[in-house]
């Protein structure tokens, strides 16, 4: 019931997550999903893998400071109130949550610096969605 | 050890004041004999309270009386800081500690501090050594001195606080930081005179200027800089951003504390309490004495403390020595300010750092790899070190929090051995330098103040 999630460490310097996607893409290693976390000077990036062990021991060839650890994968009821639900329960027991993040969609949401730049970049190449496509999905 | 015959102010020929006239302008000759006969005293208190110099004078047939002239100190033998750790922490002491009245201490190489002992007389020395510093700048009883330098362990709070309160100063004990402060009491008090780091002494003018305080709107006539290697070119800046005349001065806790050597209001270097201190340039890979005006290694022997005589102290700052007559009168030799060291000492914030205490405290962490680097590098004036280590997967754990709860422990750690703060970074495994041999492990990016 519990899944493997894979950590690794990074320091801020651009292009190091593409590096680690990359790897993973030329194995043949599928990202399920994935969420990150950053301080002014490092980050974790925080993968589900369909590979973890062989994703895993890339990483580690490669270089980087990897991490296992297990983690719950919930489905949510895709309709209001549906997360809160779950939420509730574990509230009421005291049970504590340290992070979560939702890896359900092929739909990722990027936080950018130039964020009319990465429109440029990407409009032709992807689909890119609209508030009103994702209040839809 | 008393001056009291000849303490009285009376003005130098540079617009300072002596504060024991006699001594301070005594003849070459006289000061040479004086030298002599101090010494030889000095070779007994080692040899016979000493058990280290004693075997050290042993092995080498030296008797103290054997000591004529200044040729012969070169037969003496030398002690390092390596010395002092291997005796830690009383064993150089020359007195049971029960005649010992204080204890300051500075940076060992590696965990254990280096302890310095005073007897009651080593504390009188000691105030006259740091009121003749004053007095040559000018102060006189009635003064108030602002002494931002830092109390504690440090000689140099302590050290400045009596030396003033002897010269009949009113003394502020503010200690070091709080610029808010700082700059209130030195307005509100009526501080006619400030002892502090020359870094921190600019870093007040920038922040008296920065709240639209003119150098007039400050009472102050003068600043006493030392614990810190500085330029005449950063002399120039305090002195226009404080409105004072900004001198030197120059010690090192094992001789004591400041009050070895100071400027005068000449500003050509600083004069060496040489009735009190032996002073020395040697080649430091030779150890040959070198001849005047050579750059070299200085080397101190104590002449008057009666609690840890020191016999040929490698100082590791490398400066020049010159015995050219003075225009303020003063007799003694003065030092060119040092222009760096012949180790891998850091000085930080005029806190003394080894690269070693560091090393100590990270290798004592078992998670930590045994890989790091040490960035030194200047933020306005003040001084600021990093200390890069590799994230390891023994280190690595699964939250942001893990990560800065270990920064946050690997920074307390150094800050209870070095009593400083630095800043811990994490890298990534095999982004540090490796080197064949012997690693870098300092980077100092500091230019000279």
């Amino acid at each position: 019931m519990k899944i493997t999630q894979l950590t690794v460490f990074l320091e801020n310097r651009s292009g190091r997550l593409a590096e680690v996607a990359d790897l993973l893409g030329q194995a043949e290693i599928n990202i399920r999903g994935f969420s990150t976390t950053e301080a002014a000077e490092y980050g974790i990036v925080r993968l589900i893998v369909t590979d973890p062990d062989r994703a895993r021991q890339l990483l580690h060839d490669a270089g980087f400071t990897t991490h296992f650890s297990h983690v719950l994968c919930v489905r949510v009821p895709d309709e209001p109130g549906g997360l809160a639900d779950v939420l509730d329960k574990l509230a009421a027991a005291g049970v504590s949550i340290d992070y979560l993040y939702s890896i359900s969609f092929q739909n990722i949401c990027f936080a950018v610096r130039d964020i009319d730049r990465a429109v440029e970049l990407l409009a032709d190449k992807v689909t890119l969605l609209t508030d009103e496509e994702v209040r839809a999905l | 050890m008393s001056y009291s015959p000849d303490d009285r102010l009376t003005p130098d020929a540079a617009g300072g004041l002596f504060w024991q006239p006699a001594t301070e302008t005594l003849p070459t000759a006289a000061l040479g004999a004086l030298q002599m006969e101090r010494l030889r005293a000095t070779l007994a208190n080692a040899y016979e309270n000493v058990p280290f110099y004693r075997k050290k004078m042993d092995e080498l047939g030296i008797k103290p009386d054997d000591m004529r002239c200044h040729g012969d100190v070169a037969d003496l033998p030398f002690t390092t800081k390596i010395d002092l750790r291997d005796h830690y922490p009383f064993g150089m002491f020359a007195r049971p500690r029960d005649q010992i009245v204080r204890v300051h201490a500075s940076s060992g190489t590696t965990g254990n501090p280096t302890p310095v002992g005073y007897t009651r007389d080593d504390i009188d020395t000691w105030g006259d050594l740091i009121a003749r510093t004053l007095a040559a700048g000018g102060v006189r009883p009635g003064d108030l001195l602002q002494n931002a330098y830092g109390y504690g362990l440090f000689t140099g709070g302590l050290g400045l606080h009596f030396g003033a309160e002897r010269l009949g100063c009113t003394v502020v004990p503010i200690s070091g930081g709080n610029t808010e402060r700082q700059l209130k009491i030195m307005r509100d008090f009526g501080a006619t005179a400030l002892s502090c780091t020359p870094s921190y002494a600019m870093y007040l003018a920038d922040a008296a200027r920065d709240r639209g305080l003119r150098p007039s709107d400050l009472p102050i006539r003068v600043g006493f800089h030392g614990a810190e290697p500085w330029t005449n070119e950063l002399r120039l800046q305090i002195e226009a951003g404080l409105g004072i005349d900004a001198l030197d001065i120059y010690g090192l806790s094992e001789m004591g504390g400041p009050g070895v050597a100071f400027e005068c209001l000449c500003k050509g270097g600083m004069h060496i309490n040489e009735d009190h201190y032996l002073a020395e340039i040697v080649d430091p890979e030779t150890l040959v004495p070198l001849p005047e005006g050579e750059v070299g290694e200085l080397v101190f022997t104590t002449l008057s403390r009666e609690a840890q005589p020191l016999i040929r102290y490698r100082t590791r700052d490398l400066c020049s020595l010159s015995s050219e007559p003075c225009g303020c009168g003063r007799t003694s030799a003065r030092m060119a300010k040092p222009i760096g060291r012949s180790d891998d000492m850091l000085i930080i914030r005029g806190v003394n750092v080894f690269p070693t205490q560091i090393e100590e405290v990270l290798m004592s962490i078992p998670q930590i790899e045994p890989h790091y680097q040490i960035v030194v590098d200047r933020k306005g004036y003040l001084d600021v070190i990093e200390v890069w280590v590799e994230v390891g997967e023994a280190v690595f754990a699964e939250t942001m929090g893990d990560l800065e709860r270990f920064q946050r422990s690997v920074q307390a750690q150094i800050f209870n051995v070095l009593n400083i703060q630095v800043a811990v970074k994490l890298k990534e495994p095999k982004t540090i330098q490796r080197s064949e041999g012997k690693a870098v492990r300092v980077v100092d990016k500091r230019k000279a103040l």
